[in-house]
């Protein structure tokens, strides 16, 4: 099983409790409000959810990344072991790009349109270690050639423009691995991709990651590339996962309503011509969350205990957890 | 078998739609300093380039039938589709609406055959008019092609809104007011406002999650029983396309690569670029996935590579395939596909 990888060493990134909430003029927006998580040396961990789940925010607030008016207000995310929540800025900005790495959807958030790649590839390497000039060339020249850029040595000397959108968003991974990170965040760096593109830094990042025993956390909204990729899923829904477990066990056997009726809504050859299964209604809004289990206006199994709050707890064993009072059956079909 | 996937019944009619040999060319104007260069040294001016952005289309929808379009981005597309939309007048080729040329009609007649071809957005955002209230987005277009007398406008318009999951209360709110999710309602039921026969469906259920696609897709199914619809539905997503079509079309860098029926097209891909895309195609699954046997990026449309496009990134490219385009050749009834190794096949 993927869950007891590495025995009995300690996770490279433990989440617990996090919750952070942006104070607006609307109201208090509790985008993330109780996340746990874990992901150990060279785990790829899914992070799915529709859009608006609180996904990003996660990823942003693991890196520290969180501005006005938002805020941590609680729970702990450890590095390693270090405490991150509490940590100086300046702690935390030698962390980033080093032993934690992000990539993002858009690769211009990484990449400066108007430096070569080589200066901003240099640039990331003697920010974090002392290194001349030519062995950080070719260290930068290894790191694209690891991503499948052709002739690296050539493309070095480009501007960010010269590329298409795929190859924009290899440098950038080259780039985020460069210091060899214990950790990488990715937030749906593929989404924008052409499937064969898609697919080449899909496998890419699978070799990579393996090679490296760097811990992944991919954040998308596509359960499909999850289901290929990771060793495990957390769900979420309304800034709280709401299911996790081995990826194979949450696909083949979904607990928590929602899974359950996302895995449905996805068209799929088996489902060919039927309708799909629908969640009714919508997504909440922050501002105005229902009491207790935030899914139960839209949930079929919904009763009054679900007007309190449900705990993330074994389905039926701690690997495999949901946060539902009235799960679906064990081995339902979706 | 459900209702959505029953055959279209032809009868021997002529397809809805038929384009032959589409060629659209967008002239891309050399920079300025250039062309001022060359005019001022008294130098030939540089040629203008243009992006082959179709490329000899050819492609028959018969009554009832869905048709998915695939391909990935630049691949002309959401070009075909305007042309079919006649949103876009192409550089070549000709165009039939029930077995009739556009140039042998009535102006009355192609005014008609415009009005019953419709197209819905990617963005449902953009599309809509954010100054206008739903009643007008919906209500207008039904007045002025005189669908509907202005007095029974506003029941029409319930009516419709109804039909597409909207709650008609909503009728005097603006666009903003609504989720992504119920705007590519308001998209579809403006469209459906003014009696389609053919709907060209442009991603129109991409920008949207998971949960509320599945149901734009179930009301898409919905629409066609009830109106007796027909789709041209372009998508870059494998899945949705194999979920809805009951016939598929494959483009490469402005041509027709290969077409077949939904399951034939999935379970017995011709093309090397099509069993290269269903290989590739995230699946829900409890096993891991082999990604990205295919390399290499998809070329510039400017300069497209010699004879099949894609033998920069075939695996089974030989030297024909650097010099020679290769021809759609039918397989067998509603099969074919562009490629030497089919025709070397068959020798
Ligand atoms: N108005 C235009 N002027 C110049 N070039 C154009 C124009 N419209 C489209 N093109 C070019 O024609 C080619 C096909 O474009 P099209 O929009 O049809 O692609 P598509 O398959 O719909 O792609 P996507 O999946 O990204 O929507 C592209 O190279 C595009 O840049
Ligand atoms: N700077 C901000 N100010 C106020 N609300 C925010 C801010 N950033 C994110 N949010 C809210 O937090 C919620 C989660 O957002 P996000 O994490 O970006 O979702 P996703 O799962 O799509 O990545 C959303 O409701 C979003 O509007
Ligand atoms: S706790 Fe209740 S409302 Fe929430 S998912 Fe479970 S059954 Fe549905
Ligand atoms: S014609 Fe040649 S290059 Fe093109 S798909 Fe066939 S084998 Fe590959
Ligand atoms: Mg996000
Ligand atoms: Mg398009």
């Amino acid at each position: 099983m993927s869950d007891v990888r590495g025995g009995a060493a300690q996770p490279t990134l433990v989440v617990e409790g996090l919750k952070t909430h942006f104070f607006t003029e609307a109201g208090v927006v509790k985008s993330v409000d109780g996340v746990d998580l874990s992901v150990s040396r060279g785990e790829i961990l899914g992070l799915v959810g529709e859009s608006g789940s609180g996904k990003s925010v996660t990823g942003f607030s693991i890196l520290g990344l969180i501005d006005q008016p938002g805020r941590i207000v609680g729970g702990s995310v450890k590095l390693n072991g270090e405490e991150l929540t509490t940590a100086s800025p300046k702690r935390l900005r030698s962390l980033r790009g080093d032993r934690i790495a992000m990539i993002f959807q858009d690769p211009m958030m990484t990449l400066n349109p108007v430096l070569k790649i080589e200066t901003q590839m240099i640039e990331t390497l003697q920010a974090h270690i002392k290194i001349g000039h030519a062995e950080a060339r070719a260290r930068a020249r290894d790191a694209l050639g690891r991503v499948g850029i052709p002739s690296p040595e050539e493309r070095l000397d480009s501007y960010p423009h010269q590329f298409s959108g795929g190859m924009r968003q290899r440098v950038a991974i080259a780039i985020a691995l460069l210091h060899g990170p214990d950790l990488i965040i990715a937030d749906e760096p593929t989404t924008a991709l052409d499937v064969t593109i898609q697919a080449q830094i899909l496998s890419e990042v699978q070799t990579l990651c393996r090679e490296t025993g760097t811990a992944l956390i991919w954040i998308t909204h596509d359960l499909a590339i999850i289901s290929g990729l990771a060793d495990r899923v957390a769900v979420m829904y309304a800034g709280r996962i709401v299911e996790t477990g081995a990826i194979a066990e949450v696909v083949s056997n979904p607990r928590h309503p929602y899974t359950y009726g996302l895995i449905g809504s996805v068209p799929s050859r088996n489902k060919r011509g039927q309708r799909l299964t629908q969640i009714p209604g919508m997504t909440p809004s922050f501002l105005s969350l229902p009491q207790g289990c935030a899914f139960a206006p839209r949930c079929p199994n919904a009763d009054a205990k679900c007007l309190e709050m449900p705990e993330l707890s074994p389905c039926p064993s701690a690997a495999h957890r949901a946060r539902c009072f009235h799960p679906m059956p064990e081995g339902a079909e979706a | 078998m459900s209702e959505a996937m029953r055959k279209p019944e032809t009868n021997g009619a002529p397809p809805v739609i038929s384009v032959r040999g589409i060629d659209m060319v967008f002239l891309k104007k050399a920079p300025g300093v250039l062309d001022g260069l060359a005019r001022r040294a008294g130098l030939p001016r540089p040629e203008p380039v243009g992006v082959h952005a179709l490329d000899g289309v050819d492609l028959d929808v018969m009554k009832g039938e869905v048709v998915g379009l695939v391909g990935e981005s630049g691949c002309g597309k959401s070009t075909l589709g305007r042309v079919i939309a006649g949103i876009l007048d192409p550089t070549a080729g000709t165009f039939r609406f029930h077995g009739r040329e556009m140039s042998e009609m009535s102006p009355q007649e192609r005014y008609r055959a415009k009005v019953a071809v419709q197209m819905i957005f990617q963005d449902p955002f953009a599309s809509l008019n954010p100054r206008k209230r739903v009643i007008d987005i919906i209500g207008e277009a039904p007045v002025v092609h005189g669908i509907v007398p202005k007095a029974e406008i506003s029941d029409y318009v319930d009516e419709i809104m109804l039909k597409c999951g909207i709650d008609p209360a909503f009728k005097q709110r603006f666009p903003h007011q609504f989720s992504g999710g119920q705007r590519q309602r308001i998209g579809i039921a403006r469209a459906l406002a003014v009696k389609p026969q053919f709907l060209v469906c442009d991603e129109s259920v991409a920008a949207l999650d998971v949960s509320i696609q599945a149901q734009v897709i179930n009301l898409f199914m919905d629409l066609r029983r009830d109106f007796d619809l027909t789709y041209l539905f372009i998508s870059h997503d494998l899945g949705v396309v194999e979920h809805i079509a009951d016939r598929v079309v494959i483009m490469y860098l402005g041509r027709v690569v290969e077409t077949a029926p939904t399951a034939e097209l999935y379970a017995n891909p011709r093309h090397p670029y099509t069993q290269a895309l269903l290989a590739n195609m995230p699946r829900i699954s409890t096993e891991k996935q082999a990604f990205g046997q295919i390399k290499g990026e998809i070329p510039s449309p400017l300069n497209p590579p010699s004879g099949c496009h894609f033998h920069p990134r075939c695996p089974f490219a030989f030297d024909r395939c650097v010099a020679e385009r290769p021809r759609l050749i039918t397989k067998a009834p509603g099969i074919a596909a562009a490629c030497h190794l089919l025709e070397e096949a068959a020798r």
